[in-house]
């Protein structure tokens, strides 16, 4: 388990241009797009446009996060491809030790991503004690860890890199454009609304934004109701997960 | 431990291997003796990786039994896992990392103790001429490269049997001669049995005893020698000016089958060519363009066997599109 989780940290330590490219979206998004729709607002009437930035802010340490514990776990499609998951295979090691290493991996290192991000919060003007951290850095590993046990079912069950572009587009982007991360969800047209109800990401964007902010007037469901969502989340997923992974052909 | 013969470290018995719509395994029987070379012979597709990859507990079996080192390869999985070391057709090694990395994380999964794990790294590094680019990326390695570290990885927890799938597919010559130069030297320094498969006929000499198989099934198992005694005797090829009533004369003194082979030739086999090709060349009724004589090779006996070649060509284009489509996929 320990050997699945050293062997991703000292894969992405030493993939520097991953790293690098990895600030390069959620900076684009939050310095570029946030700040074009910020200043857009006083175009069409209507202020808010600094508000609007805090707002995106921590939708998008969650967007961070998503991608990479999203990608790290996905990570097994490519090691399958590659070969090297047959090395592990065949190891006298248990598939569920496999699957939790694999879940912890790629979890640390969306954590240290996030982390990252949340640096940015001078330049927003956003006080982040460290209290508020090491809070965000809880929300951090639930959201990472219900991604992960999601990208895990979606690595055992599809086995070529080219499902894995149609994932990509048809499950990660709606899921992070409908959780509450760039728009607020309680003000949109009632089907958005609704399918935000059933995308575990909302609960993690929510918690994540009033561990931030500590605004509740922004906050769509109690603090509680996020956890639960989340750690519930994690066991459904981590279970179906290792079974899924378990099965032999 | 099992009640079969202490001296089979394998024991294969009536294993069936059924995939959606094809039989890749049909009922196949046998058994490898501890401390031997076994060699697995046979085209592409015949059912070779498949039934190496239910014996090291990769692939579950339809029906059948498989005993390895007395543990039930579908109830004792770790036990099994712990005794072998694979070396696959295609590479394993996670080429971000080094080459001690690799040993490291191999180590790591077998539970090796680290003072133990740095002495064995060393041993079998040297052991394939590895040391100097111990700390370079594998990524930069060469497929020759690669496939002596993944030797040197498959030994590194001292397994009791070492798999071979394919370990010289996508090489060179030159290479693959390198490769079968250490696994000879490997199996004069340690106490291993080697199972290995291969669709190289050559290559499968040096193992003590091989399996033909095709199509799922063994067709022979003996030792390479008694394997070429099949053929009984010398093949003689000749290009003469009329093949027809060539044949019918070599037919009148032999008796033996005569084949057709490639660029208008004849085949055919005697048991001792040095005193026949004088006697047949003297009293020959056409004119003989060219004649040769040549010992059998594993590729007669495949021939022999089955009427037909196994495609070497074919295969290894086939092979090197598929290294090169996986070079390009990492782009």
């Amino acid at each position: 388990m320990y050997t699945i989780w050293l062997r991703d940290i000292k894969r992405y330590f030493r993939d520097k241009p991953r790293i690098i490219g990895s600030f390069a979206q959620p900076i684009l998004f939050l310095f570029v797009l946030g700040t074009g729709i910020a200043s857009s607002f006083s175009t069409f009437g209507g202020g808010g446009g600094k508000e609007f930035l805090n707002f995106m802010f921590p939708g998008i340490v969650g967007m961070t996060v998503l991608f990479t514990s999203f990608f790290s776990a996905m990570s097994i499609v490519w090691d399958r491809e590659f070969g090297f998951l047959r090395e592990v295979l065949v190891a006298p090691i248990s598939r569920t030790s496999i699957v939790v290493g694999k879940l912890l991996g790629g979890s640390t290192i969306a954590m240290i991503q996030g982390s990252i991000i949340l640096l940015f919060s001078p330049l927003l003007n956003i006080p982040i004690t460290f209290l508020i951290f090491f809070k965000v850095l809880g929300i951090m590993f639930l959201v990472a860890m219900t991604i992960s046990a999601m990208g895990i079912i979606l690595a055992s069950v599809i086995k070529s890199m080219q499902a894995f572009q149609v994932i990509t587009n048809f499950l990660l982007m709606p899921m992070f454009f409908l959780s509450g991360a760039l728009f607020p969800l309680n003000n949109t047209v009632e089907w958005m609304n609704v399918v935000s109800k059933i995308n575990p990401l909302s609960y993690g964007i929510d918690a994540m934004r009033f561990a931030i902010l500590n605004n509740s007037a922004l906050q769509l469901y109690p603090m509680w109701l996020n956890i639960t969502v989340l750690v519930c989340l994690i066991v459904i997923l981590s279970v179906l997960g290792s079974f899924l992974f378990n099965r032999q052909e | 431990m099992n009640d079969i013969n202490n001296n089979n470290i394998i024991e294969v018995k009536n294993l069936v291997k059924q995939f959606k719509k094809v039989k890749a395994v049909d009922d196949i029987t046998f058994s490898v003796k501890e401390d031997e070379i076994f060699g697995f012979l046979g085209p592409n597709g015949a059912g070779k990786t498949t039934t190496i990859n239910i014996i090291c507990t990769l692939l579950s079996k339809t029906s059948g039994e498989v005993i390895l080192n007395g543990y039930d390869v579908s109830r004792e999985r770790n036990k099994i896992r712990t005794c072998i070391g694979m070396v696959f057709q295609d590479p394993s090694l996670d080429d971000r990392l080094t080459a001690l990395e690799n040993l490291y994380f191999h180590g790591l999964l077998y539970n090796i103790p680290r003072k133990e794990l740095k002495v064995r790294s060393e041993e079998v590094l040297e052991m394939v001429n590895l040391t100097d680019r111990k700390n370079s990326l594998v990524m930069t390695y060469s497929g020759g490269m690669k496939r002596r570290l993944e030797i040197a990885r498959g030994l590194l927890h001292y397994p009791k049997i070492l798999f071979l799938d394919e370990p010289t597919l996508g090489l060179d010559p030159q290479t693959r001669n390198k490769i079968w130069d250490y696994i000879i030297k490997l199996k004069k320094n340690k106490k291993i049995t080697i199972f290995l498969t291969s669709h190289y006929m050559e290559e499968t000499e040096i193992c003590d005893r091989i399996a033909i198989i095709d199509e799922g099934k063994i067709i022979a198992l003996d030792s390479p020698e008694n394997l070429k005694n099949i053929i009984g005797g010398d093949i003689i090829t000749i290009l003469s000016e009329d093949n027809v009533k060539l044949k019918e004369y070599i037919n009148d003194i032999t008796g033996v089958e005569i084949h057709d082979a490639k660029e208008g030739k004849i085949r055919f086999e005697v048991k001792d060519s040095s005193s026949f090709i004088p006697e047949f060349i003297k009293n020959s009724p056409v004119k003989i363009l060219s004649i040769s004589a040549r010992k059998p090779t594993l590729n007669d006996v495949f021939l022999d066997l089955t009427g037909r070649e196994i495609r070497e060509e074919n295969a290894s284009t086939k092979d090197t599109m598929r290294m090169r489509m996986r070079g390009r996929m990492r782009h």
